[in-house]
């Protein structure tokens, strides 16, 4: 392949591909139980333990291994993310393409929807759509999908609107190729790469949204851990036991920055004027 | 006198110390008052080595590695300092572009742009600037001058962009005008009054002029001298009759002989299909286009523009009908109406059911994805039938590729490993995948060098009688046109004006209009006759809501030749 081989010779690429690459073995493990400990069981002669002997990034107020719980939190924080990310993805990139080709009445109304889901901000629409339904990690995945569709149809409409007038469209029509066709193979096909760039990006800013419903109590309920509900439970002990907020704090700046070196060098790698460059 | 000398120019792209070679070795010279024509194809250095007089060269890149560049044999423009260029050009070396468009700024007035020089170059302000502006607006015969002044580029024809470029460049009174394909982009009626004005211009001011283009034949009438560009040299060199009479070296009789020029219908296909009796394989009848002008989402339409109307004609198998016309004559629509990639509003298509007409682009780089290699290329027609890609499939594409002289071995590559030529006998070849019985070529050699055009048409004579195909050759160019077609039409205003058998309509044009397009080809043989400077422009086609066609009415000049009578205005 070559877009990994490119990765690793762009300097900030393979950066990002190593923080991402380690939570992701951390987030795997976690969601398999291949924990050091029982990220729920409560250990109440180690409670507030700083980091050291068997806990390596210590324990909570309740005792729990605060290594363990990120491992299951990052694993909890990156399924939403992936999720969310992909309905946003896949959803948005319909409506965009067709939007695109269809033109018209079509186009007016799914653009003036998407419109008016911008103008919310990410995090109180997402605020909104766990007001009305349940909270829980289906819900967060649902909100932050719908918070995110919308930049996907702007990324999809664009080129797509640009290539639907060359000529090689006309001549798959001339030659009756089916809409279908033209639309996965013309139009999509072109679309691959500035669609992974925004999926890449997407996913530092689902992480921070999720991170965000979770601190606020309306994304994954206690005592199931995630990085959001971590740096919530620290809050009043900051100055007691300043390690339940550096390492989950860190974990959300390291996975946000890893996926954001990754999209900057997915971007420089599929333009091909700094292509050259990188050669 | 002598205005310019150039010696032994060399000029290279490129890392300093490994600069790729573009020009290598060139003279010119140029005496006040003399045109000097640079001929060449593209790659051959000609664009370059006029970028080297003024040193524009600099700023795409390139260095001048050798050589010397005299202006009144003093001045050394090789060596010059840029602040010294910056002075001559746009005062003693204007320059004028190909695309008008794209050298003014789309924001600003006409005015304001010209304006800006006289103040710069002569220190005027006020309303001295505008009279100025004015007087120069006239100079290039724009009428309403002072109306003009105050609107913005997109207001204005190309034809007119290009008069304001040169009334611009003659704002700080060059005595050396460089012009590098100044019609290239234009129609053949405006190119004609292009070039009627730079003679006149010339006449008035007495500079030197060069003049770069691709089209030898378009030379003919304005140079005095004729540089032969090839690969970076001058492969000839000398007066206008020495080089068009009796040129010297293989390159230009090639240029003069294997490339189209316009011979005034001498050159035209003879039709001996047509007069056996062959059914229609193509009958178009009535064919109308509108697109509505203002109208929208629950908006009215503020009216049409009818770019195709009443348009009617058939083809018989073995046949090539051209379409010749200027931009916004409606030739593409009409080429495009018979594809339904625009819906047609009126008339009738017969004998386009299923994939039996097929189209050929005008520019093969955008005609072809550049993510599929040939292979997918031409399977898209077949994957477009429902069909899958078998052996039978896979022979028949290398069947084509064989017929339009492309190695075997292009299947497995892509778009961009291929030469423009060969793009384009590409998008031949997949068009022929579904056994079409007529192929639609719009423009299908105008973006090609011109010794590939000829090439390129050969080879779609030779299809043609392989495969019995019919042709509609959409064109503005009657070179090329003259070359292929059986039949021709004349469309303008989205009319079809005059209709019939080539040599009859290229040689004894009836129709006003039609003759004042052939008048305005340039051709080598007709090169003493003077271009008489027209400044007419093509009516607009938008009519209000509810406008009727007025019938046309025909009357027959030959066995197959028909035109339309215009009524009396």
């Amino acid at each position: 392949m070559r877009i990994p081989g490119a990765l690793l010779r762009h300097s900030a690429g393979r950066i990002g591909l190593v923080i991402i690459g380690v939570l992701t073995v951390a987030a795997v493990l976690g969601l398999l139980g291949l924990t050091p400990h029982d990220p729920l069981a409560q250990d109440r002669l180690a409670r507030l333990q700083p980091p050291g002997g068997s806990y390596l990034m210590g324990t909570d107020l309740f005792g729990r291994d605060i290594l363990s719980r990120l491992m299951v939190g990052v694993g909890q924080s990156f399924t939403v993310a992936f999720l969310s990310v992909g309905i946003a993805a896949t959803v948005g990139t319909v409506l965009g393409l067709t939007a695109a080709w269809f033109g018209g009445l079509w186009d007016g109304v799914a653009m003036r929807m998407m419109d008016v889901l911008l103008a919310f901000p990410a995090i109180l629409l997402a605020l909104l759509i766990v007001a009305i339904l349940e909270a829980g990690m289906a819900t967060s995945v649902l909100a932050i999908a719908v918070v995110y569709t919308p930049i996907f149809t702007r990324v999809a409409r664009g080129p797509a609107l640009s290539l639907k007038t060359r000529s090689f469209v006309d001549a798959a029509r001339t030659f009756g190729s089916s809409r279908r066709y033209i639309l996965t193979r013309h139009l999509l096909g072109d679309l691959v790469a500035p669609l992974t760039v925004q999926f890449t990006l997407a996913l530092a800013w689902a992480l921070l949204t999720e991170a965000a419903l979770s601190f606020l109590g309306l994304g994954t309920q206690p005592p199931n851990p995630s990085l959001g509900l971590m740096l919530s439970d620290s809050r009043n002990l900051m100055e007691m036991a300043p390690w339940m907020l550096i390492f989950p704090a860190a974990v959300i700046m390291l996975a946000v920055l890893g996926f954001n070196l990754l999209g900057d060098a997915l971007r420089d790698i599929a333009d091909p004027r700094s292509r050259r460059a990188l050669s | 006198m002598t205005l310019l000398t150039v010696r032994d120019l060399r000029v290279g792209f490129g890392r300093p110390g490994h600069e790729t070679e573009v020009v290598q070795g060139v003279d010119l010279d140029l005496a006040a008052g003399e045109t000097l024509a640079i001929v060449g194809e593209s790659g051959s250095g000609k664009s370059v080595t006029a970028m080297s007089i003024n040193r524009l060269v600099d700023y795409s890149g390139g260095r001048i590695l050798g050589g010397s560049i005299l202006l009144d044999g003093t001045t050394d423009l090789a060596t010059a300092s840029e602040a010294r260029m910056q002075n001559l050009r746009g005062g003693e070396i204007g320059m004028i572009f190909q695309e008008p468009m794209t050298s003014l700024n789309p924001v600003l007035k006409i005015g304001t742009q010209i304006g800006e020089i006289f103040a710069k170059r002569r220190g005027l302000s006020g309303r001295a600037v505008r009279q100025a502006a004015i007087r120069a607006l006239e100079r290039v015969r724009i009428p309403d001058a002072a109306r003009r002044l105050d609107q913005a580029p997109h207001q204005m024809s190309g034809g007119m962009l290009q008069r304001i470029m040169i009334a611009m460049a003659f704002a700080g009174e060059p005595r050396l005008l460089i012009a590098d394909e100044p019609t290239t982009a234009l129609d053949v009626t405006i190119q004609a009054q292009i070039l009627a004005l730079l003679a006149e211009m010339k006449r008035e001011t007495g500079m030197g002029l060069i003049f770069i283009t691709h089209d030898i034949g378009l030379v003919a009438g304005i140079a005095d001298r004729v540089v032969v560009m090839q690969g970076g040299r001058a492969v000839e060199s000398g007066t206008a009759d020495d080089v068009f009479d009796r040129p010297a070296h293989d390159y230009t009789r090639h240029l003069l002989s294997a490339v189209p020029h316009f011979r005034g219908g001498r050159s035209a296909r003879v039709n001996a299909v047509r007069s056996e009796g062959a059914k229609a394989t193509l009958r178009v009848e009535n064919l109308g286009v509108r697109f509505s002008v203002g109208g929208g989402f629950l908006r009215q339409a503020k009216g049409y523009v009818h770019a195709v109307e009443g348009v009617s004609f058939d083809l018989v198998p073995g046949e090539t009908l051209g379409i010749v016309g200027e931009s916004g004559s409606g030739k593409s629509t009409t080429a495009r109406a018979i594809l339904d990639l625009v819906r047609p509003t009126a008339g009738r298509v017969e004998g386009a059911e299923g994939r039996a007409v097929q189209m050929v682009f005008q520019n093969p780089n955008a005609s072809l994805n550049p993510r599929m290699d040939v292979r997918a290329l031409l399977s898209e027609p077949v994957i477009a039938a429902g069909r899958r890609v078998d052996t039978e499939a896979l022979d028949r594409m290398r069947m084509l590729l064989d017929k339009v002289d492309l190695p075997q071995d292009a299947l497995a590559r892509y778009p961009h490993e291929f030469s423009g030529g060969q793009r384009q006998r590409i998008c031949i070849a997949r068009a022929l995948m579904p056994n079409p019985r007529v192929l639609v070529l719009d423009e299908a050699v105008s973006a090609l060098d011109v010794s590939v055009q000829a090439k390129v048409l050969d080879l779609l004579i030779d299809l043609q009688r392989d495969f019995g195909l019919a042709y509609l050759f959409v064109s503005h160019d009657m070179a090329v046109v003259e070359r292929i077609a059986h039949r021709i039409a004349v469309i303008y205003a989205g009319r079809i004006v005059e209709i019939g058998a080539a040599r009859s309509v290229l040689s004894d044009p009836c129709h006003p209009y039609t003759r004042k397009l052939i008048a305005a080809v340039p051709s080598i043989e007709r090169r003493h006759v003077d271009f008489a400077l027209d400044t007419d422009e093509v009516p607009s086609t938008l009519r209000p809501d509810g406008w009727q066609a007025p019938p046309q009415s025909w009357r027959d000049h030959g066995p197959d030749h028909r035109v339309a009578v215009e009524p009396a205005a």
